[in-house]
């Protein structure tokens, strides 16, 4: 047969060649010109499982373990790689219900189809364990492990503070956070997050298609692993701790215990506190919630927020002003007839041996004492006006402390208040006030207002005869050093020799032959020098203030207590940072009626009734 | 008259070493494909390289008892064949094993077997017998009827199924038919078609006129009267128009595709104008028909793709296009797969070492997707390589046909060349994103008993038709 049409082959053969000729320039350029398949490709594999560190360990003062960590574990989810699963079955392995899981895996859609999300947080390790049998079924799903906080024993909620989950706002400033990290949010897991926290590792293993670990990748040569972090040693004496807050039970209020010659605070207790456990893990955004709605605030942390008005013991504070700027001598004596009376204002006193001089009038705790040197100073010709002169008083007060913050490693340290003469120009009228209106503050009443904080370091300050360091909670921080700061002498603006009659008076206060207020506070053999105060509430009962330092020589001890509505100072106050005292410098109580006293004090639940009645009445 | 003549002395051996090095190399990607620590044993018949490697002893012996058959048992039977196949084609439609929803297997026992497969041997074989002895011209209404049966017969009932991607191969028999005689233009029509279709889906309607518009007008200011020259300037125009698309999407890759067609049209206008100054000719009714009909097509394109395909044949083409994106759909399969060559770099990652194809993150990645472990694990280097033995081969079975003393040798010659052709073009066009995702095996390197036994069987009739090409008389 002839065969007409054999040219064709080479149109043929052209059609063959040319594709494979195209193929091969394709070929050329996804193999060897684009390298972005290769990254692709190792995306596609590698999964990058970061290795959380646990947290540093805390421990107080004796090295006894206050916060440790125990291993959970969070369920994962990349929903890309999901496959049916049996729901009946993994909901009870889980304890989940089925809209559970289906809101979840929406939520993780939403997130990404390709990039883990967590499903369920912190699984038991009991859960975990018939888990991890069983999630070949689950592909998808992996599990992470995590470290939550444990507690060694229920105490010192408000110092230690609390950890949960970056939010937002963290992650946008700080770029080494990224979601659902761990952060300490209050109280030392804060303040010490650096310490704490180490550093994330990661591992990288070959995944298959379904997220299956098929093995390290390239044998583990690029993984990171966690540095576990730095475990610290806080000021706080355990002991000491768990017992004020024993005696401050149904009370509220807050005991602020200082070491004097080093500022380390011994105890920080803020009544109502509650389980440091309750904010740990999955129960603690439900826990918070209803922490957070109680009526006696127990999230709130008195000791260093709660604004009080100083009261009877800021009396010390004037006589030693009054001291440093000559207006009186240690001998200056003011007759009191029981009241001190300018024209329509009258400012009560209590009943008293008359006249006293300096350390008489601080043992008896007289108002009309102090109201005399207070207006005595601030009226003295050498200032040139009542401003001037009030701005000399601000500033010996301002150099104890208060009215700024003590810089003390709690970011959430209030300043409390002293006022500035600007206040006085803008409510009366500039040079328009005089210092009969400001007398209230001879007394610790008026504009000024503390922290429990602030009086239990103005007591150290007066222990220490006119210096105090930054009252603080760090003791050491492992592979680190503490803050410099922590070390440095802060002076007052009174001169050291001032001190003494002074603290005469408190020393006479507690252990004075006749008219001592605090004689309650006595402790046997051991010189106590206290200042009772009374802080007038203007919402209800009288605060009950006690601020003492132990022994009276080389001091070991100064606190301030607070117990609200509890009434006079000598009531509650005094007896509690007796009992403190004797606790931590004899090691026990030998007052075991006092104690019971205590114990059995409850103006937590009188404060509801008289509530509940008031309602009634209305 | 014929002679006896020994058929080892005669046997291409050449293309036999072909064969048993793409075996070879298919069954070492199926290996690593699918392999795994747990089951390392080659001859381990619970995983798929256990199998084929039965397979492949099968269509070794089936190759055998072919080239002992005598050779002209196939023209004589030929027609028998294919109405076996046709008969096996709608026993399939009945007694099939329904996968993914289409009905092409036979299953017996654990050994599946697919008619389609054979159906394509059998209408080479009908198709080289109807032509060879027809006395009629090819252009002639009576054998442009048998031709259009024989071939659409089997693609009706492989639709039926359905099983587009087996359909598709069909088609191919087209170069054949060209081969022997069948008018250029059917062929030129159908790849301009091809062309039109695919621009037609890619760009809108508005884009598409005015290209249309722009090249006939340049064709029409060329060729004038002569509509012969106007295709030939068309053909110019398209080819030209095509080189330039590629050459901009390899010089920069990122650009939105309808600005290099554009480019290219208007590149290409612009050299058809320069001839145009030369020939100065025009012909106006022969232009308004070519661009209505043009048009027409274009929107009918867009209609068909619309209304009568089906969504994820619809999403398969617009991925392919890129006129979708959609990183969990489709393409997800594509982009795997391009992930897994692409990563395979110049040398690739060696025997084993490829994590995309192992790990599964390509799909059928012993079937279909085969070409995406040599392409990970062998690199530029292996594809090269294996595009080079599928080029080889195809020309050297032409080569084969050309020197065929009988029309049924050569026919059925080209026969295979055109379906070994249209499954390697669409199966490695298929990975690397050139083309649709369209089901189809690559031969001799795809995981499947049916389809190596077919090409096996389809190769070896060939080389058995070759080796008694003496026989016959000049």
């Amino acid at each position: 047969m002839k065969d007409h049409f054999s040219d064709r082959k080479f149109v043929i053969g052209a059609m063959i060649v040319l594709p494979m000729l195209l193929f091969l320039v394709r070929l050329f350029s996804l193999q060897v010109i684009d390298t972005s398949y290769q990254i692709s490709a190792t995306s596609n594999v590698r999964r990058n499982v970061t290795q959380y560190p646990s947290r540093g360990l805390i421990f107080d003062r004796n090295g006894e373990m206050l916060v440790f960590n125990e291993a959970a574990y969070d369920l994962m989810v990349t929903p890309g790689q999901l496959a049916p699963f049996d729901t009946a079955e993994f909901c009870s392995i889980l304890g989940i219900t089925k809209e559970y899981v289906d809101a979840e895996l929406q939520k993780a859609r939403d997130y990404s189809m390709f990039r883990s999300s967590v499903f369920l947080k912190q699984i038991s390790s009991v859960t975990y364990a018939v888990l991890q049998e069983k999630l070949y079924k689950f592909p998808g799903f992996y599990v992470q492990p995590r470290s939550l906080r444990k507690y060694q024993k229920d105490i010192a909620a408000h110092v230690l503070g609390y950890v949960g989950e970056v939010d937002r706002q963290v992650i946008e400033q700080n770029p080494g956070y990224v979601m659902s990290d761990y952060i300490g949010i209050t109280g030392v897991e804060n303040t010490y997050e650096a310490e704490l926290r180490g550093e994330k590792g990661v591992s990288m293993f070959l995944v298959d298609v379904h997220n299956r670990v098929m093995g390290s990748y390239q044998g583990g040569r690029y993984d990171v692993p966690a540095v576990v972090g730095n475990d610290i040693t806080l000021t706080i004496d355990a002991a000491l701790q768990e017992y004020g807050e024993k005696l401050m039970m149904n009370k509220i209020g807050s005991i602020v215990v200082i070491e004097p010659s080093t500022g380390e605070i011994l105890t920080l207790v803020s009544s109502p506190a509650y389980h440091p456990e309750l904010l740990v893990g999955r129960v603690r955004t439900r826990n918070f919630r209803q922490l957070a709605s109680d009526t006696l605030n127990p999230l709130f942390n008195r000791a260093l927020m709660a604004h009080y008005p100083a009261g009877s013991i800021f009396k010390v504070m004037n006589g030693l002003i009054a001291l440093q700027e000559g207006i009186i001598t240690e001998n200056t004596r003011h007759t009191c007839p029981g009241h001190y009376t300018v024209g329509r204002l009258t400012v009560r006193c209590r009943f008293h041996v008359t006249p006293q001089a300096l350390p008489g009038a601080i043992q008896v705790s007289c108002n009309t004492y102090f109201c005399h040197i207070f207006r005595d100073m601030l009226d003295h010709p050498k200032y040139g006006s009542v401003t001037s002169g009030f701005n000399v008083w601000a500033g010996h007060v301002r150099s104890f402390g208060l009215g700024e913050r003590l810089n003390s490693d709690f970011p959430n340290e209030l300043r409390g208040n002293v006022p500035l003469a600007t206040y006085y120009d803008h409510f009366y009228g500039e040079n328009r006030w005089r210092s009969l209106q400001l007398v209230s503050l001879a007394i610790g009443q008026g504009e000024i207002s503390v922290t429990p904080l602030q009086m239990a370091n103005m007591t150290a300050a007066i222990a220490n005869r006119g210096f105090y360091i930054s009252p603080h909670i760090m003791k050491g921080i492992e592979n680190s050093e503490i803050d410099p700061a922590f070390r440095e002498k802060k002076h007052t603006t009174i001169d050291s020799i001032y001190f003494e009659p002074v603290i005469e008076g408190m020393y006479r206060a507690v252990n004075g032959p006749d008219g001592g207020t605090a004689r309650i506070a006595q402790i046997q053999g051991m010189s106590v020098c206290g200042k009772t105060g009374t802080a007038e509430n203007p919402h209800g009962d009288d605060h009950s203030v006690f601020i003492a330092f132990a022994p009276r020589e080389n001091p070991q001890i100064a606190l301030a207590v607070y117990v609200e509505n509890a009434g006079f100072g000598s009531t509650m106050a005094a007896p509690i940072a007796s009992l403190i005292m004797e606790k931590y410098l004899t090691g026990s109580v030998s007052r075991k009626w006092l104690e019971d006293r205590i114990l059995d004090a409850d103006f937590i639940n009188r404060t509801l009734t008289a509530a509940v009645s008031d309602e009634q009445e209305d | 008259m014929s002679r006896k003549i020994n058929i080892w002395a005669n046997m291409d051996w050449i293309t036999i070493m072909v064969y048993l090095v793409l075996l070879m190399a298919g069954w070492l990607s199926i290996y690593s494909a699918v392999y795994d620590e747990a089951h390392h044993s080659i001859l381990d018949t619970s995983q798929r390289y256990g199998k084929q490697l039965i397979w492949i002893t099968a269509a070794i012996l089936i190759a055998f008892a072919v080239l002992l058959t005598d050779s002209k048992f196939f023209s004589f039977f030929s027609y028998f064949i294919y109405a076996f196949t046709i008969f096996l084609l709608i026993a399939v439609l009945v007694f099939g094993t329904e996968v993914n929803a289409s009905k092409s297997w036979f299953q017996f026992g654990s050994v599946q077997i697919q008619p389609a497969e054979f159906a394509k041997l059998a209408t080479a074989l009908a198709l080289a017998q109807y032509l060879s002895n027809t006395k009629q011209k090819l252009h002639s209404s009576k054998s442009l009827f048998s031709l259009g049966v024989i071939i659409f017969l089997p693609v009706l009932l492989i639709l039926l199924q359905p099983d587009l991607g087996s359909a598709i191969v069909f088609f191919s028999f087209i170069i054949v038919l060209y081969r022997e005689g069948l008018s250029g233009y059917v062929l030129f029509f159908m790849i301009l078609f091809l062309f039109l279709s695919v621009l037609a889906l890619l760009m809108n309607e508005v884009n598409m006129v005015i290209l249309l518009v722009l090249s006939v007008f340049a064709a029409h200011m060329i060729f004038g009267r002569n509509p012969k020259l106007t295709l030939k300037a068309t053909l110019i125009y398209i080819l030209a128009g095509l080189a330039i698309l590629g050459l901009y999407r390899l010089l920069s890759p990122h650009t939105i595709l309808e600005i290099r067609l554009i480019v290219a049209s208007v590149t290409g206008s612009i050299i058809l104008f320069f001839l145009a100054l030369y020939y100065r000719k025009i012909h106006a009714p022969i232009l308004l028909g070519f661009l209505v009909t043009a048009i027409l097509y274009t929107y009918s394109v867009d209609y068909v793709f619309d209304n009568m395909l089906m969504p994820h044949q619809r999403s398969r083409i617009n991925i392919v296009l890129g006129i979708e994106d959609d990183p969990t759909g489709q393409s997800y399969n594509i982009n795997q797969s391009k992930i897994a060559i692409g990563s395979g770099g110049l040398t690739g990652k060696g025997f084993l070492q490829g994590t995309q194809t192992k790990f599964n993150f390509v799909p059928e990645q012993s079937t279909d997707f085969i070409f995406c472990t040599i392409g990970e694990e062998w690199g530029f280097t292996g594809s090269f390589i294996l595009l080079g033995l599928f080029a080889f081969l195809l020309l050297r079975l032409m080569h084969l046909a050309e020197r065929q003393r009988t029309a049924f040798a050569r026919i059925y010659g080209y026969c295979v060349v055109a379906i070994f052709f249209t499954h390697a073009v669409v199966n490695i066009g298929m990975t690397i994103g050139l083309v649709p995702v369209i089901g189809i095996p690559l031969p001799f390197i795809s995981y499947g008993g049916s389809s190596l036994w077919a090409f096996t069987i389809m190769l070896f009739i060939f080389l058995r038709l070759d080796a008694a090409r003496m026989e016959f008389l000049r």
